[in-house]
């Protein structure tokens, strides 16, 4: 593990985007004192191109688009790796007792996860939020309920990959119970692979959350990107910006989140590591 | 003679797929919290009580939930996916009237997303570590984090408001009334933004991919064999390394098939394509959940179809996967 | 003397920095003749693949290159022939076959279509003609049915036939030089003794020189006119097979040799066979075949094996693979379930038992495996790999810890390896890990399965001598699996033949030694490797 951070930090790209995501970091933990009125306030007349009272210009209710963007950023990360986070969670729980377990329950899981993963999933995503109707919450769930058949075959693929080798076939012949192995052997020999599928699965999951509150299936009293880029849509011919800078912010985050994701991959996993 | 007993298995083995979407559609509608007849009523000021009192016998609701199941089920299989009072028919028909623009624009975006794709990831793995490669994993990192309907948008922006090359939404000139090749080309000048814009995310998936799975086979034996063989290293990547590399390519374009579907709604909307994302878009806006779940079900078909077209091309391709 | 083919010159083969020497190979000199077969052995990490990758030109990259040297076929130096020259040279004039048949061959074209190939790269012939050369060639390595194989995808070939289309492939075109690169270790016993015969007909009949690089000296008896003996990356001594093989003069060609098993029942007391400790009665044990139509087929793995164990003996169970030899040893450890018989311990039916009922029996049988990568937790210190065991059964963690560091020292490893990982050692002191993890639960039974098949011979036969010496020690019975007849004699008691899930013959050592009685196992002790010179007979110079 430390010697995987160590190549991870020689990795210039994945470097490059830990700066980024830091900033963003940076940006949230800031936006109340420097836009201390809230990106629903109405700063200043309506569709302003930027200049140095409004860097990136107004919408069309006069809102000053930089302080959406900073709001933004806030929505997306928290939603980002929450929903991450649960998927991970989630998808790991059941690959694992797929993987660890086999036999007809692999089986049943493993066809539950592929139905999951067949379905079309942001359809599936926009009919859960607007069932349990939009709130941050929601949004969250709907996003990791998408989101985790990946884990799942990974975490599965693993296990069952590491449970064919002779070391676990040892513990199991000392007697190591089944929650032992889990615990101790498997696991921490597939969390690598976990840590870096599941910090690109953050990126994922900020590209479905944009694109749900894009049509208009965000929490309606939070301010995101995708939301402001859907609110900026009518007046696109003549006000480019409000459009503009959100989706950079979404664009700048998401490659930044994907530039860690492929280091941590290439740094933790050995097999790729020759490439 | 395996082979198509094969796809007939394959076929079975899609029968559930579509089966458990139906169960999914019919527990979502009762997950909504409140009452499901209001639901469906959706939030239009006509859901007075008596209303949906009628919702409530017509859709069976007041009946216990197996008996409710079963009419469910056995509607579905007539394609009878129930009505959308907001547009006042049936919702089958709305959806199928709606089918051939994104089945058109679909099969555009994936078919460049995949060809472009391979074709990029195969030049960026033969000049690794060059300036070639180098721009094409720059740019692919790029299209792989932007999101598909702001895409669309900056398209818009640029090549139809300021440059006047493409239009900026609609699936055709319906005043010009063309006919023939000519409304193939004004079909065409419609599609070619919301193409790129849907494929883009997926051309440069397919990009890493084939790039990632080229370089896997250059370490393989049979490469030393064949260059052992004395044959020519050009050959060696066109006639032995790029069939094997391209398989996982196309493993993964299958198991994406779902999402595009799904990112077709958003970019639809964008371009106003009349299409059955930009209907799920109008459903989703009036609330129709009736609607919504009947284009849920059969774009979950269309998928399940994608799927196994190309689970035969893999077939056709790889002679080891035999029953 | 015939006339030289290949004159190797002072080949020295670079390493990148960061490796551990600054060559693989340094300065060898070595000439092979016209229809001699030349073999150059080595252990593991010696460099003798990169050698002969190194005459091919197919040296993995520009960071492992020829530095020094010249490699001249038939006059014409190979090493700064310009890559376009030397692709009409391979597979033409120099052919080659691998190690593994299976990746060697590209898995999605057919059999027929990879060696047609070479005429198609090499020879203006048109389709009929090089179709009907294909399937000659085929008949030539002795495939039956050669039309139907050259219509096949490797995977529906098995290893063997395999190994022949790729010697069909590498002598398409009737090279001068043969490169062979361990063609025969993925192999089975019968198999491999069927490639060897094959491949010296042919080289016979076609006057080809051939370079054949191996790591097993009974290989080397039975193919060998010339040997070359390359200990990392340095040829340490070379010359006729007989002279080498009777007489050895560097000091690192007598140890290997005489590290290597030979043929022969050791003189050893004979066990006194105590009460039976573990028995399987009528095990029977099936794999289903996957997929929708294979339904219904399925592989017997064990047919109804019934075998005893006795206190203080070692049973070795000799199988090629697919006997059912390793799936026998795991369920008389219960580690794979079975679908009928009965497996006993002690007197105790313990077939059935739960996971839980089943703990107090799982450390009086233990296990010891063949890969000794894949047998040791990668993440975890030896300390705590070693005491695992222990510490499940009750003792307290630092009681098993200071247990696990004396237990390395019987196992004859330094007790500061203790708070190592263990990809800091080699294969043979991982082996000497799991050795130790095995005694640390004071098991009465240690089941071995191939212990020693991925290791050197040298350290083989250390790890051998660590097994006999605890079994002598401690009072262990030992059920030993191995595919390697020399290996058995040299440690077991008592020996019984699988093969296809049934147990052939089962006797004392000695007995199935001198008088084998089924066929089967007479094949076996045939097709050992260099079996008349393991024996200890003088090998006399075929005439020519």
């Amino acid at each position: 593990m430390r010697a995987g951070l160590r190549r991870f930090a020689r990795n210039r790209m994945a470097l490059a985007g830990s700066v980024v995501i830091f900033c963003v970091f940076l940006l949230t933990v800031t936006a109340p004192f420097l836009f201390p009125q809230g990106a629903f306030n109405l700063a200043g007349q309506p569709l302003q191109p930027p200049s140095l009272r409004f860097p990136l210009g107004t919408d069309a209710l006069g809102r000053d688009v930089a302080a959406g963007v900073a709001e933004g950023a806030r929505t997306s990360l928290l939603i980002g790796i929450s929903a991450a986070l649960s998927a991970v969670l989630f998808g790991a729980a059941v690959g694992g007792i797929a993987g660890y377990y086999r036999g007809p329950i692999d089986l049943l899981l493993m066809r539950l996860t592929e139905f999951f993963q067949t379905i079309p999933a942001f359809l599936l995503a926009m009919l859960l939020v607007v069932i349990l109707s939009p709130s941050l919450l929601s949004v969250i769930i709907a996003i990791a309920a998408v989101s985790w058949p990946g884990i799942a075959r990974l975490v599965r693929g693993e296990f069952v990959a590491l449970g064919g080798r002779e070391f676990i076939l040892a513990s199991a012949g000392l007697g190591a119970s089944g929650p032992r192995i889990i615990f101790r052997h498997l696991l921490p020999n597939c969390l690598s692979s976990i840590i870096a599928v599941g910090s690109l699965l953050v990126a994922t999951a900020i590209l479905l959350e944009t694109g749900l509150a894009f049509l208009g299936l965000g929490d309606p009293n939070i301010m995101s990107w995708g939301l402001q880029i859907s609110a900026g849509r009518v007046s696109l011919r003549s006000a480019w910006w409000v459009c503009t800078f959100p989706g950079i912010a979404i664009l700048l985050t998401v490659l930044s989140i994907n530039l860690i994701g492929d280091g941590l991959n290439e740094a933790l996993n050995p097999r790729l590591r020759k490439r | 003679m395996r082979r198509w007993r094969y796809f007939g298995y394959r076929l079975l083995l899609a029968l559930p797929v579509v089966f458990g979407i139906l169960i999914l559609n019919f527990f979502l509608i009762r997950l909504a919290p409140g009452d499901a007849a209001s639901v469906l009523a959706g939030e239009s000021g006509a859901a007075t009580p008596e209303y949906t009192e009628l919702l409530r016998t017509k859709f069976g609701l007041d009946r216990p939930l197996p008996e409710q199941f079963v009419a469910y089920i056995l509607a579905a299989l007539r394609f009878d996916l129930g009505f959308s009072f907001r547009n006042d028919a049936p919702v089958s028909e709305l959806i199928f009237a709606r089918l051939g623009p994104t089945v058109l624009l679909m099969i555009t975006a994936f078919t460049l997303a995949l060809s472009i794709g391979t074709l990029l990831g195969l030049l960026a793995a033969v000049a690794r570590n060059t300036w070639r490669d180098a721009v094409i994993s720059v740019a692919t990192l790029v299209c792989y984090a932007t999101p598909g309907f702001w895409l669309g948008l900056m398209l818009i922006v640029i090549f139809s408001l300021h440059l006047g090359w493409f239009p900026t939404s609609g699936f055709e000139n319906i005043a010009e009334g063309y006919e023939g090749w000519e409304r193939v080309v004004d079909v065409a000048r419609h599609l070619a933004m919301p193409a790129m814009a849907l494929g883009l995310f997926y051309l440069a998936l397919y990009t890493r991919v084939m790039r990632a799975s080229m370089l896997e086979q250059t370490g393989m034996d049979y490469v030393v064999t064949a260059r052992a063989k004395g044959q020519s290293e050009r050959r060696i990547m066109f006639g032995h390394m790029l069939r094997n590399a391209f398989l996982p390519v196309l493993t993964m374009a299958g198991v994406q098939a779902g999402n595009l579907i799904g990112g077709s709604v958003v970019i639809e909307t964008v371009f106003g394509w009349p299409g059955i994302g930009t209907l799920a878009f109008n459903a989703l806006q009036s609330r129709d959940l009736n609607l919504l779940l009947g284009i849920f079900f059969i774009s979950a078909c269309l998928v399940v179809i994608i799927n196994l077209i190309v689970e035969i091309l893999t077939v056709f391709l790889d002679p080891r996967i035999q029953a | 003397m015939s006339s030289t083919v290949l004159d190797i010159q002072d080949l020295t083969i670079g390493l990148p920095a960061g490796a551990d020497r600054s060559s693989a190979v340094q300065g060898m000199n070595l000439a092979l003749r016209a229809g001699e077969v030349t073999c150059l052995i080595g252990e593991s990490g010696s460099g003798k693949s990169l050698a002969a990758r190194a005459v091919l030109g197919l040296l993995p990259g520009p960071r492992v290159s020829v530095t020094a040297g010249r490699i001249l076929f038939e006059g014409q130096d190979l090493v700064s022939l310009p890559e376009r020259e030397m692709a009409k040279i391979r597979g033409a004039r120099i052919g080659m076959i691998f190690q593994e048949p299976m990746t060697a061959l590209n898995p999605l074209h057919r059999i027929g279509r990879q060696i047609e190939e070479v005429f198609r790269i090499h020879t203006t012939l048109g389709t009929a003609e090089r179709r009907g050369r294909v399937v000659k060639l085929l008949a030539d390595v002795h495939l039956p049915d050669p039309e139907k194989i050259a219509r096949s995808y490797p995977h529906q070939l098995s290893g063997g036939q395999r190994q022949r289309a790729m010697i069909a492939m590498a002598l398409a075109l009737e090279p001068k030089l043969l490169i062979a690169d361990e063609p025969t270790t993925a192999l089975d016993v019968t198999t491999q003794a069927q490639i060897l015969h094959l491949i010296h007909e042919l080289q016979r009949e076609h006057g080809t020189a051939v370079l054949f690089i191996t790591h097993d000296f009974g290989v080397v008896a039975d193919i060998a006119d010339q040997v070359a003996v390359l200990q990392k990356g340095v040829l340490v001594e070379a010359g006729p097979r007989d002279a080498v093989l009777n007489a050895p003069q560097h000091a690192y060609t007598k140890a290997l040799l005489a590290a290597v098993p030979r043929l022969v029942v050791p003189d050893r007391p004979p066990a006194t066979a105590g009460l039976v400790v573990l028995e399987s009665v009528d095990v029977r044990k099936s794999y289903a075949a996957k997929g929708f139509f294979a339904r219904g087929r399925s592989t017997q793995a064990l047919d109804g094996v019934s075998v005893q164990l006795h206190r203080g003996e070692t049973l070795g169970l000799v199988g090629e693979s697919g006997s059912g030899k390793s799936t026998l040893a795991r369920a008389m450890t219960r580690l794979l379930p079975i679908d009928s018989g009965d497996v006993i311990l002690k007197g105790e039916g313990i077939t059935h038992l739960s996971t839980k009922a089943m703990r107090p029996y799982r450390r009086m049988v233990q296990m010891v495996f063949q890969d000794p990568y894949a047998s040791l937790d990668p993440r975890q210190r030896v300390v705590d790999i070693i005491s695992e065991g222990p510490i499940i059964h009750g003792t307290p963690p630092a009681e098993a810890h200071t247990r696990a560091r004396r237990l390395l020292g019987l196992v004859g490893l330094d007790p500061s390896a203790a708070d190592r990982y263990p990809h800091e050692f080699s294969g043979g002191q991982r082996q000497r890990i799991g050795i130790a993890r095995a005694l640390a639960v004071e098991p009465e039974v240690l089941v071995a399965d191939e212990p020693v098949s991925a290791l050197d011979v040298s350290v083989q036969a250390q790890v051998l001598e660590l097994l006999a010496d605890i079994k002598a020690e401690l009072g262990i019975s030992m059920l030993f699996v191995t595919h390697d007849l020399r290996v058995a004699l040299q440690i077991c008691d008592r020996i019984a033949v699988m093969r296809h899930g049934a147990i052939v013959e089962l006797g004392p050592t000695a007995e199935i030694f001198a008088s084998p009685r089924h066929p089967y196992t007479r094949a076996l002790f045939d097709a050992v490797p260099g079996a008349a010179w393991s024996q200890g007979a003088e090998i006399l110079t075929p005439a020519e």
